[in-house]
């Protein structure tokens, strides 16, 4: 057993855990104390403390306030890597490759329309497949495929499947360049075939939500947000074919570690150099599922336009559907960041953390650009999401990096124990909250106690900078598998 | 002794499984698997699929043994509920595995196990007993 991290507040809801060890940089965590004792007790810094042991890593191994416990990299991690010196490692994106999250606002009041949203939250589970094992309407051929995991959304598009408008909407235009569909095995492809347009289990989900409250009107302006509005929130990520590449790679990455001799304090951290054929082909496979994930938030994005349009009985375009954003929170990618001074392409881990870029930013869809890049952040069922903006202090704190969820606290067994799934449904309907679930028993996994305050992780990011409130969004209706 | 138990972390679930021999150890760790997925009394003997697999070393094939039921779990549909080991050494086994077509409504299925870990796994044989901890990504 090793010793209990140490660690010191250095700033304001920022902690250092000085270098020990093999550590090649020291950990920063963005946190309170309280999240900090929990944190240390679930051996999540010490996690922390692992990562920054791996070559290349520059500046700090970080985490975000929404920081637990995960396999080799804590969720809520950030790691940036050289991109001569440095390395990619499959554990550090995730099994969920590009697991994320998009919001779709609408022209509707969400008062006017109350009484209708128990028949959208019936017709979104009927036409959206939800749950484990459960198969999709829309089978992709092996040419279809390839091109899903080459050129991601725009598929999507030339099957009738969403609006050209969409495109800028989703991080990197919905492609993220550099997918070798070849390096995708056919087994993750027989995992993916029956599971596209199907939203998964655990925690994603599809939300019907109301727009609470406005932090911030210019740049809820910007993106079409207002208070009382009617939203849709969809969580969700490369299903089967992300979890089978980064299977697979885990396995090929432990064998090219030993080969390029890095000593990996977990198996689970086996990573490869960026410059080597292993790092390469990782780097390709990953941006197949980062295609496909986005594709498929986009083909759900899709049906649920059309249980709009068959509950209020008008077409998405007048109701004014229109995408806000889609950003992924388990990723890596290629990115110019300014370090000591110096400009540099560093690859930038983010396994359950989000992108969160300031205006001005060539990476922000040019709409935003002048109030900077949206943040989506699902909380749990009971409580609240939230939508954020990037701002220019996450690029010198965090590598442009902010939380993404509220993060467990509970085991999902512990929750089933100790909350009835049926009494949590009853509790959140006395609530005013719709819940269409797979199964009930299951749903108690995801009830809110089994997860942090999301309005005290939000805050912390927002008061140490790494993003500012722009709306509260309340849950209405939730479809859960 | 049980043949295994569910152990929890907070965002995950993992099981420490146990056998007089390695092959009980693999029939047991790949029964504690599919246990969090559906109740294994729900589970028919209907379909036997033949697995046969190699890896470099003795966690590395169990992490092997279990990836590829989920495997076939997830792209074939099938359901398991009993394992057995036909022939096994540090680096290789030949196992069949029983169950049937999966059943939504009768299977009335749990965890949606995404994939099986490195993290924290452990094979170890104390006293003529084995055991083996294995994470799952949930």
């Amino acid at each position: 057993m090793a010793d209990t991290i140490r660690y010191r507040e250095i700033t304001p809801y920022t902690w250092e855990i000085p270098r020990t060890g093999d550590m090649r940089v020291p950990g920063l965590v963005f946190a309170n104390a309280g999240l900090m004792e929990r944190a240390g007790q679930e051996k999540a810094l010490e996690q922390v403390g692992n990562v920054a042991c791996l070559p290349g890593i520059v500046k700090a191994s970080m985490a975000m306030p929404d920081i637990h416990w995960g396999y080799g990299f804590a969720i809520g991690g950030v790691a940036a890597f050289d991109r001569e010196q440095g390395i990619i490692s499959p554990g550090g994106v995730g099994y969920d490759i590009a697991c994320g999250v998009r919001l779709i606002r609408s022209d509707l009041s969400a008062g006017e329309v109350a009484d209708r949203v128990p028949g959208l939250v019936h017709e979104l589970s009927r036409n959206i497949p939800a749950g484990v094992g459960r198969g999709g309407e829309i089978r992709l051929d092996s040419r279809a495929m390839d091109r899903v995991l080459s050129h991601g959304v725009s598929w999507a598009l030339e099957q009738g499947y969403g609006w050209p408008e969409d495109t800028d909407a989703i991080e990197d235009g919905g492609c993220l360049e550099g997918a070798e569909p070849a390096l995708v095995s056919d087994r993750a492809r027989q995992r993916g075939l029956s599971q596209s347009g199907t939203l998964g289990a655990g925690n994603h989900f599809i939300e019907v939500q109301r727009v609470e409250r406005i932090y911030d009107a210019e740049a809820a302006q910007a993106f079409g947000i207002f208070e009382g509005q009617l939203c849709l929130m969809i969580h969700s990520g490369s299903r089967g074919l992300g979890h089978q590449i980064c299977t697979e790679q885990v396995k090929l990455m432990a064998a090219a570690a030993r080969r390029a001799g890095i000593t990996l304090p977990d198996r689970q951290l086996a990573c490869a150099p960026i410059d080597s054929p292993e790092g390469r082909e990782y780097y390709a496979a990953m941006a197949a599922a980062v295609n496909f994930a986005r594709t498929n938030r986009q083909v759900l994005t899709h049906l649920a336009r059309r249980s709009f349009e068959h509950i209020f009985n008008c077409s998405a375009e007048r109701l004014g559907l229109g995408l806000v954003y889609d950003v992924s929170h388990n990723m890596a990618k290629f990115e110019e960041h300014r370090v000591d001074g110096e400009n540099r392409t560093l690859c930038v881990h983010r396994k359950g953390a989000t992108r969160s870029f300031p205006a001005g930013h060539p990476g922000v869809p040019e709409r935003y650009r002048a109030v900077g890049q949206p943040v989506i952040v699902p909380g749990d069922m009971g409580t609240a999401s939230y939508l954020l903006k990037g701002t220019e202090e996450a690029m010198s704190l965090s590598f442009g990096s902010t939380c993404h969820g509220a993060g467990r606290v509970m085991g999902r067994r512990a929750a089933r124990r100790a909350i009835s799934g049926h009494q949590l449904k009853m509790r959140l309907e006395s609530e005013g909250i719709t819940v269409r679930a797979g199964r009930t028993a299951s749903l108690a996994e995801e009830a809110p106690e089994a997860y942090k305050d999301i309005d005290e992780v939000v805050e912390i990011c927002h008061r140490a900078g790494l993003s500012r409130k722009v709306a509260r969004l309340r849950p209405l209706g939730v479809v859960k598998g | 002794m049980n043949d295994y138990e569910i152990i929890e972390h907070t965002a995950d679930i993992g099981i420490r499984a146990f056998g007089d021999t390695q092959k009980s150890l693999f029939e047991n760790a790949a029964a504690g698997m599919f246990s969090l997925i559906c109740d294994p009394s729900l589970v028919r003997d209907a379909v036997a699929f033949p697995v046969s697999l190699e890896a470099e070393d003795r966690e590395t094939l169990l992490v092997e043994w279990l990836n590829e039921l989920l495997f076939l779990f997830e792209a074939r549909s099938i359901i398991f509920g009993r394992f057995e080991v036909d022939r096994i050494s540090e680096v290789r086994l030949t196992a069949t595995a029983y169950g049937e077509s999966l059943d939504r409504e009768r299977h009335r299925l749990m965890a949606d196990i995404k994939a099986v870990t490195y993290h924290m796994l452990r094979v170890i044989r104390t006293d003529g007993r084995w055991e083996a901890t294995v994470i799952f990504d949930v």
